[in-house]
């Protein structure tokens, strides 16, 4: 009995397991405890770790900081709004489908171009890009609506067998999306957590360590940077196609630039060096949000001073202070 | 012909204002490379402290000459918030990695922001007595508002000085060295703090002239700043971040391509912007004239 104490506590990754399966215990609970909108706005929150997880890729992994990844959430919110405006069927699982090979392609189209760059010329390109886009969803209204957008009527989930209609049916379709995205966001941690930790993880953190000596090795060093970009911009596809059902609605400002700054602000807010630091900060930084939103007209102004005062005095973010903390904990006990 | 003769001096009038942005944009980046987000958010402070001290000026009744002295004084006042910026908030992070500057700049934008919605409103602020007080100018039928005239002579003098500043004058030697290496600039003696402050200094500066001058052709609005940037940003990736020549080149062709834009196919002209500059960094990483 002893000695299977002993062996848990030496390996980390049982101990991380049984810390994961705990939360998703909470996660799986809360429903029964929480309010509707209460549901809804964690929803949001497990949605902007999902984008805030494939942003990490490459900036925590990669060591590249992209200032356009609205236009990868905006592709996915806008192939959803296309498959109901063009295609017909309010299936999430179609959604799903059609949604991630257009990101996919997407994010390897202009990975492609990107990752010709590193640094902050890899910055700039990427927002120029991500413009590009942003401008046809602005311009082409009679496509994309324009600056009034596209509606996206409630789909149903699990191949039609669950459909939201009638005068409880909003209830039922934010706890019933609630677990539907809790179970995508499970989905997603474990890939990633795969990929990081897999030879090709390795082979990318060398690559943001040092590039020469990487290359040295033999690494095909522009060839890996393209791979993280497709992925990183897929994920964060998969969240705007997750998030457009659950608001009703996509508009050019998803994908204009200032929300690539969110996205990087969720990274920063949680830690981009930590694995769990971007869903932290992707929950933390939405009931910020909308708290913000709620107290004060000038929101913006309160999210810019936390910004700030975030990278001055905390710039390994909330799970890098809580790490450090609990480091220095841990050398008094010792 | 006349058509075409004010549709070049709409692009020119253009350019003027896109140079003063972008060159500022681009002199803070060659020479602390520091890529400031907040920039267009400085040249709309520039706008509205301009419109509101023209504003003051009429109700208090000064005199109407008197009123373009204003112009200038909205500039200074940008300067002098860079001035305070820069220590408080820049200097702390020279030796970090270049995305925390990044990441600070974001949040002066946010910061920014609010704090104009904050002290002017939500309504546009328009000075446009400036604009009304010279003459309009007759091109072959066509009428045109001398005030415009202005503000290219503006942007070409702004330009000239600009140059000379940076290329005859001992302290433009001291900017080139740091910018050149920092490191070394600071060995031989120089200030280096002292040239960073003045550097942004000067870079806001630019931003609140390009914004002054603007300001009684079109109103001061909320969202000009962050819409400005992208377009300075698309300058100084087609001239090159960091070099004068770009700034003047970039703003004169994307000025040009959008009026033109605007002209022959409306829907994507913005996009087609976008696009040569990220073609420019496909082609030339550093832009056309850039080096670093």
């Amino acid at each position: 009995m002893k000695r299977e104490i002993q062996s848990f506590r030496d390996r980390p990754i049982l101990r991380l397991a049984a810390a994961a399966g705990l939360i998703l215990l909470i996660l799986i609970l809360l429903p029964a405890y929480f309010e509707t909108y209460q549901m809804q706005l964690l929803t949001y929150g497990l949605i902007a770790a999902i984008a805030a997880l494939g942003f990490n890729l490459l900036l925590g992994y990669t060591g590249l900081l992209s200032f356009g990844h609205s236009a990868y959430f905006g592709v996915g919110a806008y192939s959803v709004a296309f498959v109901v405006q063009y295609l017909g069927p309010h299936s999430m699982e179609f959604y799903i489908l059609i949604g991630v090979p257009a990101v996919a392609i997407t994010s390897a189209l202009l990975g492609y171009i990107c990752v010709r760059h590193t640094q902050i010329f890899f910055g700039i390109l990427t927002l120029a890009l991500s413009q590009v886009l942003y401008s046809l969803a602005l311009k082409l209204y009679w496509v994309t609506g324009g600056s009034d957008g596209l509606r996206v009527p409630r789909p149903s989930l699990l191949m039609g067998l669950l459909t939201f209609s009638g005068p409880s049916g909003f209830r039922q379709f934010i706890t019933s999306y609630y677990y539907y995205v809790l179970a995508v966001f499970v989905v997603c941690v474990v890939f990633m957590w795969v990929i990081v930790h897999s030879p090709f993880g390795k082979a990318l953190q060398a690559i943001r360590d040092n590039e020469v000596r990487a290359r040295f090795l033999g690494l095909r060093i522009r060839r890996f940077r393209w791979i993280s970009f497709l992925i990183s911009g897929t994920f964060t596809g998969l969240a705007g196609i997750l998030w457009v059902p659950l608001n009703g609605l996509t508009t050019p400002d998803i994908v204009y630039w200032t929300f690539s700054g969110e996205i990087v602000f969720t990274a920063l807010l949680g830690g981009f060096r930590n694995f769990t630091g971007p869903i932290v900060g992707g929950i933390v930084f939405t009931y910020l949000k909308t708290y913000a939103v709620a107290t004060t007209e000038y929101w913006q102004l309160l999210l810019g001073v936390v910004l700030v005062t975030l990278v001055l005095v905390l710039p390994t973010g909330i799970v890098g202070a809580l790490a450090k903390l609990g480091e220095r904990l841990g050398m008094r006990k010792t | 012909m006349a058509i075409l003769t004010i549709q070049i001096l709409n692009s020119l009038l253009y350019a003027s204002v896109l140079f003063l942005i972008a060159a500022g944009l681009s002199l803070i980046f060659g020479v602390m490379r520091i890529v400031n987000l907040a920039h267009g958010s400085l040249y709309a402070v520039g706008a509205y402290v301009t419109a509101w001290l023209i504003g003051r000026g009429i109700s208090l009744g000064m005199p109407l000459h008197w009123l373009f002295v204003l112009l200038p004084v909205g500039a200074l006042s940008v300067a002098l918030i860079g001035v305070v910026i820069e220590p408080l908030l820049l200097r702390p992070f020279y030796r970090r990695a270049e995305e925390y500057q990044l990441l600070v700049t974001f949040g002066l934008i946010q910061i920014l922001e609010d704090l104009m919605r904050l002290i002017w409103g939500g309504t546009p602020l328009s000075a446009d007595t400036l604009m009304d007080a010279l003459p309009i100018i007759r091109l072959g039928g066509l009428l045109y508002p001398g005030y415009n005239l202005v503000v290219i002579a503006v942007g070409v003098v702004a330009a000239v000085i600009l140059w000379a500043g940076i290329y005859h004058t001992k302290f433009g030697v001291m900017l080139r060295a740091t910018s050149q290496d920092r490191r070394m600039a600071s060995a031989l003696g120089l200030n280096v703090g002292l040239v960073y402050v003045s550097a942004f200094g000067i870079g806001c500066f630019m931003a609140g002239l390009g914004g002054a001058i603007v300001v009684p052709t079109q109103a001061a609005v909320l969202g000009m700043g962050i819409d400005a940037l992208v377009i300075a940003f698309v300058v100084v990736v087609i001239g090159g971040l960091g070099s004068l020549k770009g700034a003047l080149v970039g703003a004169v062709v994307v000025s040009f391509v959008r009026t033109a834009g605007i002209q022959f196919f409306p829907e994507l002209e913005l996009a087609v912007l976008y696009l040569i500059a990220a073609l420019v960094l496909l082609v030339r990483p550093t832009g056309l004239f850039g080096t670093a």
